[in-house]
């Protein structure tokens, strides 16, 4: 009995996580008579496909798809890669410098957005940047990488140093014991913060308004508003459908990354 | 395993967009054609349609000037606008409207086109209209800083079934209703009928009404309105601008107020929503009037069920039709390397012919006077006889030469008028707060 209210309570929680996702293929699906009925119902009466007629026809939303999954990719990937040794050297090493590092990274994330879009906007400018993939890349890895850093620390820090310390007991060297010992029980932590960098990539739009300036470059999210007019009016149905369109490809990585996200790795790894 | 390969396709990836996705430069000019970059704004279908078929049109027949289309949208262009303006990367024609025009004219971001408009634009374009996109140069001069090209007004889109049940006079753009007129008829159009939804049963009895006024953002609606009986809401003496709501200005404030709270002819739950929001409880009849901006027909156009007749009605008028204006504009940057050449573009972009297509697209009013005059502007389908008509009594609005009228309308206008038309205050006391709170606002942007 007590499976079932587990059960029911699973099934409910799904529910609520997936409503956003179903309103939005139910609303992608409608005619905009449909869309304007006071009593809504879940399944469109005429379901029609002109609304992705419209986003496909209007918006390059494949291409825009390809430059956000190349750009989120790139900037997940680069982040985890500078971050990881570092988060391992500030986990380790504990002195007053890696005390105001860590402080500072945290002060960091207090800056809004828009005091530092202008001058990071002019430096690049400088560095012949604007208007180019690898300057978003550029400015999402600086973005993310305070956090990352911040999330992997924690990954490292849970790693108990007695494995470092058997593993050279046994006889390894510090960067074997890294390798072979310390990085497969890292695997989880890092999984979780390449979804994080991916996801603030993916749908990070303010930064890429104001650097990306030809059609050719824009990615999704700038893609996306393109459907909304002044005072928040929307062209519902062809943004519901391009919306949707927009999550497949993110849902797509989550469901080939999620695997390795598992806990436990390390229960029971030094007793006592 | 399988992150490796993740990573190693990603790797690829990266490698082939920063090959050939990269993008953003452009030929060098030695020789090459002009390039022009055009911000538009257009959002509706057709509206989209429309532009990018003009700059289609424009490139072919100008091989030595090619534009490219670059569409922003309206919630986010002016944080795009200050870090480009400030980075010199701005747009050479930007698409904008003219409240947004005196902040980036008065920074030295704009440019004057006084003295470039060539003179059959100019002439086109009626002198009110103008008006909306002139500011201080900050020379003690003033400058033009933008082609005004499409603008709103207010009208009322009416429920024909009730409307001609009611037997009240149909108003016309030469004969509207006054203010007393429209308030009598929505009293008239208030009665119980069946609306659908209002009850338990499908086709209950309930209570329809007049009119409904959603005033969620309420300031420009009133402040154009309020041009109905001279209100104005700002004065100017010795180089100051200050807040009054003295008599003209409360007419219309209070005779809103009146058809909510002692007429209760507006429909209550309409009150709190956004503009667009009353339309399906329209559809259904539980109310028969909407005044709204013209565009608002192009969504009962779309959305309307099968069978619903509606008709476009002028807006009322009190002791004149005047209403307040803004407009769409299409600017150059100061820092375009080519000015000469955007003036050109935007010159064939607005012509009379061209700003009929977008007025069209938009379904909004065109300033041209030649486009005004194109049939599709003046046919009685959708109402846009009566909404083309209603262009003559469109003045500038007062509010929009006014330092600080932003932080007043959200800081300031916008609760207290929500506030009282909820009838939580009193007139007194919120032409009180809208002078009190306002000119402090306003004080600190004339220091």
């Amino acid at each position: 009995m007590r499976r079932v209210w587990q059960y029911v309570a699973l099934v409910a929680y799904v529910v609520f996580l997936a409503f956003p996702l179903l309103w939005l293929l139910s609303t992608a699906l409608k005619t905009p008579q449909e869309m304007a009925l006071t009593d809504p119902t879940w399944i469109p009466r005429e379901p029609t496909l002109a609304n992705f007629g419209d986003a496909f026809g209007e918006q390059d939303l494949v291409g825009a798809s390809v430059r956000s999954l190349v750009v989120a990719l790139f900037a997940s990937v680069i982040t985890v890669a500078i971050s990881l040794p570092a988060a391992y050297a500030m986990a380790r090493h504990r002195s007053l410098i890696n005390k105001i590092a860590i402080g500072w990274v945290l002060v960091s994330q207090v800056f809004p957005f828009i005091l530092i879009i202008i001058p990071l906007f002019m430096i690049l400018r400088d560095l012949d940047l604007v208007n180019t993939l690898p300057g978003l890349v550029v400015v999402h890895v600086t973005f993310t990488l305070p956090f990352a850093l911040w999330m992997l620390q924690g990954y490292v820090r849970a790693v108990p140093r007695e494995l470092e310390e058997a593993a050279s007991v046994d006889g390894a060297g510090r960067l074997r014991s890294i390798v072979s010992v310390v990085a497969p029980l890292l695997a989880p932590g890092v999984v979780a913060t390449l979804l994080f960098s991916f996801i603030s990539s993916w749908n990070e739009f303010m930064f890429a308004l104001v650097i990306l300036q030809d059609p050719e470059v824009m990615t999704l999210p700038l893609t996306l508003v393109r459907f909304t007019g002044p005072e928040g009016v929307a062209r519902l149905g062809p943004l519901a459908a391009a919306s949707l369109m927009a999550t497949i490809p993110s849902l797509i990585f989550f469901a080939i990354i999620q695997r390795r996200l598992k806990s436990g790795l390390m229960a029971g790894a030094v007793k006592g | 395993m399988r992150i490796k390969s993740a990573l190693a396709a990603a790797a690829i990836l990266t490698l082939t967009a920063a090959c050939g996705g990269g993008g953003g430069e452009s030929p060098s000019s030695s020789g090459g054609p002009v390039k022009i970059d055009f911000l538009s704004l257009a959002w509706q279908k057709d509206s989209v349609a429309a532009n990018k078929q003009l700059v289609e049109e424009w490139n072919k027949a100008n091989p030595n000037i090619q534009v490219t289309y670059v569409q922003g949208s309206w919630d986010n262009v002016n944080d795009q606008l200050v870090t480009q303006f400030a980075g010199g990367t701005a747009p050479d024609v930007i698409h904008n409207d003219s409240p947004a025009l005196s902040g980036f004219a008065s920074d030295g971001y704009l440019l004057d086109l006084k003295d470039r408009l060539p003179a059959e634009l100019k002439n086109d374009i009626p002198q009110a209209a103008w008006d909306t996109t002139t500011f201080d140069d900050g020379k003690g001069g003033q400058g033009v800083y933008g082609v005004p090209f499409l603008q709103e007004s207010q009208v009322i889109i009416a429920n024909k079934k009730l409307l001609d049940e009611s037997g009240v006079r149909v108003p016309t753009p030469d004969d509207p209703w006054t203010w007393d007129e429209f308030s009598a008829a929505a009293k008239k159009m208030t009665t119980q009928r069946v609306v659908p939804g209002s009850g338990d049963g499908e086709d209950a009895m309930g209570q329809g009404y007049g009119v409904a006024w959603p005033m969620k953002s309420p300031v420009n609606k009133t402040l154009n309105l309020a041009l109905n009986f001279g209100g104005t809401f700002f004065q100017t003496s010795g180089g100051k601008t200050t807040v009054k709501v003295g008599p003209e200005e409360r007419e219309v404030l209070q005779r809103i107020h009146d058809q909510l709270h002692k007429d209760k002819s507006a429909d209550p739950a309409a009150l709190g929503q956004g503009t667009a929001d009353p339309l399906p409880a329209f559809y259904q009849g539980k109310f028969a009037l909407l005044p709204a901006g013209v565009y608002l027909r192009q969504q009962v156009v779309e959305q309307a069920p099968d069978g619903f007749e509606w008709v476009t009605l002028p807006a009322p008028k009190g002791t004149s039709a005047q209403q307040g204006a803004v407009s769409q504009t299409l600017s150059i940057a100061q820092e375009s390397e080519h000015p000469e050449e955007a003036m050109k573009f935007i010159a064939f972009f607005l012509n009379g012919a061209n700003q009929a297509k977008l007025a069209k697209g938009d379904w909004l009013l065109p300033t041209s006077k030649t486009a005004a005059a194109d049939p599709a502007m003046t046919t009685k389908e959708n109402g846009w006889d009566v909404a083309t008509a209603s262009a003559k009594n469109l003045v500038v609005a007062p509010f929009l030469k006014v330092n600080g009228f932003d932080e007043w309308k959200s800081k300031v206008a916008t609760p207290v008028l929500q506030e009282y038309f909820a009838n939580k205050i009193t007139l007194d006391e919120a032409a009180k707060r809208l002078v009190e709170d306002g000119n402090e606002v306003l004080e600190r942007y004339q220091r």
